[in-house]
Formats: C-alpha cells, sequence, structure tokens
C-alpha cells in the first residue's frame, strides 16, 4: 500500500498505542535532554489533529500554559515519546480541531463522549 | 578503505528516526547487490580499481555474456567501475551490498537528473523576467539583454538561455547515511537525491568531507 517503504525503514511501530483521537484529553510522557540528563516531562492537552501516515503519523496536543495557548506536535512512534495516556474522550464533529485556537475558557470545552 | 563506491537504486524518500530520536527526511538507496566483473591493476593498468555490475538484464549480448562469464555468468544491467586503495583484494564474481556503508558515514550519490524538458530562462537558471507591471506587453518571463552591441557583435558562447533542462549527470556531496537496513540491504540518506524512483544511483565514500 502506500507506505511501502515503511515496511524497509528501521522505525519501530510503538508497542502499545492507545486508540485516541481529536477532541480527546491525553497525557503525553515525552522525553526530554537537559544537559546531559534525561528526563520525563509530562504534556497534557487536547488532541487537536491526528495524521495517519503509517510509521511516521504524528499528533498535535494542545494546552494553556499561563494563558498562553501550547501546541505540541509528536510523533506517534517516536522513540523520545515514552508513553501516551488517554485522560478523557472527547465528542467532536471534525477531524481537526483548529477553531479551537480562536476559543478560549468555557467556549473552548469539548463535550465528553460517553460509552456506549 | 576499500573499494569507493557501488551501484543502486532509488526506492523514494521516507521519514527516519536517528540515533537521537529526530526525524530526518531521507532518500532510501537499494545498494547492491553488485558482483565483480573485472579488475584493474596497477601492474596491469597503472592504477587499482574494480569493475561492478549490478542489477538483472533481461538479455545480454553474447560480447556481454562473454565478458560476465568470468564472474559467475551473471547476467548483469550494469557496469560501473569505481576504485579502490588496493588494500582489501577482491576476487572476480565477489558480491557486495550496502555493508559497506555504515550509519554515520557520508556518501556522495550521483545520478541523472529528472528531465524537465525545453525550459525557458525564468526555470532553468533562475532568472527574474520583466517587470509585471507599468505597460509591460509580453516581457514578463523574457531574459532581458543577451549581449552588447556591434562590438563584439555575436552572442557569446555559454550565454545563459532557454533550452533542454534536466536528464542531465548531477553528484550531491556529503549525505549522511542515517540508518542501514541490512536484512534488504537498503541505506536511508538524508536529503533528496537526484532521479525519479526506481532509477539506477552511484553512491560512494564522500570525497570532500569538510573538517
Amino acid at each position: 500500500m502506500a507506505y511501502e517503504l515503511d515496511t524497509l525503514s528501521p522505525n519501530q511501530a510503538r508497542e502499545i498505542t492507545p486508540d485516541f483521537g481529536s477532541g480527546d484529553t491525553v497525557r503525553v510522557h515525552a522525553k526530554v535532554v537537559e544537559g546531559d540528563k534525561e528526563r520525563i516531562q509530562v504534556f497534557e492537552g487536547v488532541v487537536i489533529r491526528k495524521r495517519m501516515k503509517g510509521l511516521v503519523s504524528n499528533f498535535t496536543v494542545r494546552k494553556i500554559a499561563s494563558g498562553v495557548g501550547v501546541e505540541r506536535t509528536f510523533p506517534i512512534n517516536s522513540p523520545r515519546v515514552d508513553k501516551i495516556e488517554v485522560m478523557r474522550r472527547g465528542k467532536v464533529r471534525r477531524k481537526n480541531l483548529y477553531y479551537l485556537r480562536g476559543l478560549t475558557g468555557k467556549a473552548a470545552r469539548i463535550k465528553e463522549k460517553r460509552a456506549v | 578503505m576499500s573499494i569507493e563506491g557501488l551501484l543502486g537504486r532509488k526506492l523514494g524518500t521516507v521519514q527516519v528516526f536517528d540515533e537521537k530520536g529526530r526525524l530526518r527526511g531521507t532518500t532510501a538507496i537499494e545498494v547492491g547487490p553488485c558482483f565483480v566483473t573485472e579488475l584493474r591493476t596497477p601492474e596491469k593498468h597503472g592504477y587499482s580499481a574494480v569493475q561492478v555490475g549490478f542489477g538483472d538484464a533481461r538479455k545480454v549480448t553474447k560480447p556481454e555474456a562473454g565478458h560476465l562469464r568470468a564472474s559467475g555468468g551473471n547476467k548483469l544491467k550494469h557496469l560501473a567501475e569505481f576504485r579502490t586503495d588496493g588494500s582489501t583484494s577482491y576476487a572476480l564474481g565477489d558480491r557486495l551490498g550496502a555493508e559497506l556503508f555504515d550509519p554515520g558515514a557520508k556518501v556522495d550519490v550521483t545520478s541523472t537528473s529528472k528531465g524537465r524538458g525545453y525550459q525557458g530562462g525564468v526555470r532553468r537558471h533562475n532568472f527574474s523576467g520583466g517587470p509585471r507591471t507599468h505597460g509591460q506587453s509580453d516581457r514578463h518571463r523574457a531574459p532581458g539583454s543577451i549581449g552588447s552591441g556591434t562590438t563584439p557583435g555575436r552572442v557569446y558562447k555559454g550565454t545563459r538561455m532557454a533550452g533542454h533542462m534536466g536528464a542531465e549527470r548531477v553528484t550531491v556531496r556529503n549525505l549522511d547515511v542515517v540508518a542501514r537496513n541490512d536484512d534488504r540491504g537498503v541505506i536511508f540518506v538524508a536529503g533528496s537525491v537526484p532521479g525519479p524512483v526506481g532509477s539506477l544511483v552511484r553512491v560512494r565514500t564522500a570525497r570532500k568531507v569538510a573538517k
């Protein structure tokens, strides 16, 4: 199929990739190198985009940090992403939630998806 | 250093994580398998080199078949010569591949670029074209002046003009080898490589590495 070079590339798929999508609130445990030390930094926010591109798929998480909107894009299979935890399922009607960038506070809330 | 380079095939582009976990845009190249078809020695030819063959040919001519017989009779499509420093000895029929290029090394990649057909000066030589406004007509992509007047009374040879672009031999130097797939004999070099997917490429150890 479209990603035939994935079978040749040294990129490894994550052992457990949680099922998540746009609108979900996730906690990304990212490895950060500071000087010669490596530590885990947690980035928690709403997934506003998920691009499926085989082994190099990525997703963007948005959060409000000290009143400023911050977005970080992570490759799903990056060795520098330690763990992805799904905190909350969001109910949204579109794939890319760019409209959240113009909203703050109460207006930027996302309804929780109830289990069926 | 043993043999300087090998032939291979461009497979396409893909992003690969490097040893630091960064994503690098790379081109996948299937290197070899190449088979040694002839040896050049200082005693006989005045320099050391190895001729290698690569790829399956549907048919070979009788003279080609006779040349290939000494190295096992594989029907090889492409033959090319690469210099060696003489420190490693090769035998006819030896099989060489991607193991020559370790991740972290730098390589030069040579190939035939994609043909662009007949192109104007703007696209071919990055000319600026003419003004778009101020009463200009039919001069938007014109090349401008191509020389002086009565003296010298001719256009100098080599003046850049419209013409055939691409489909020429291009070498890209000092590409990083990011990763290697030993099972499939594929290397991943950072950056782009001339030519369409599937084209024949020459990969060789970089000659001019920055200090």
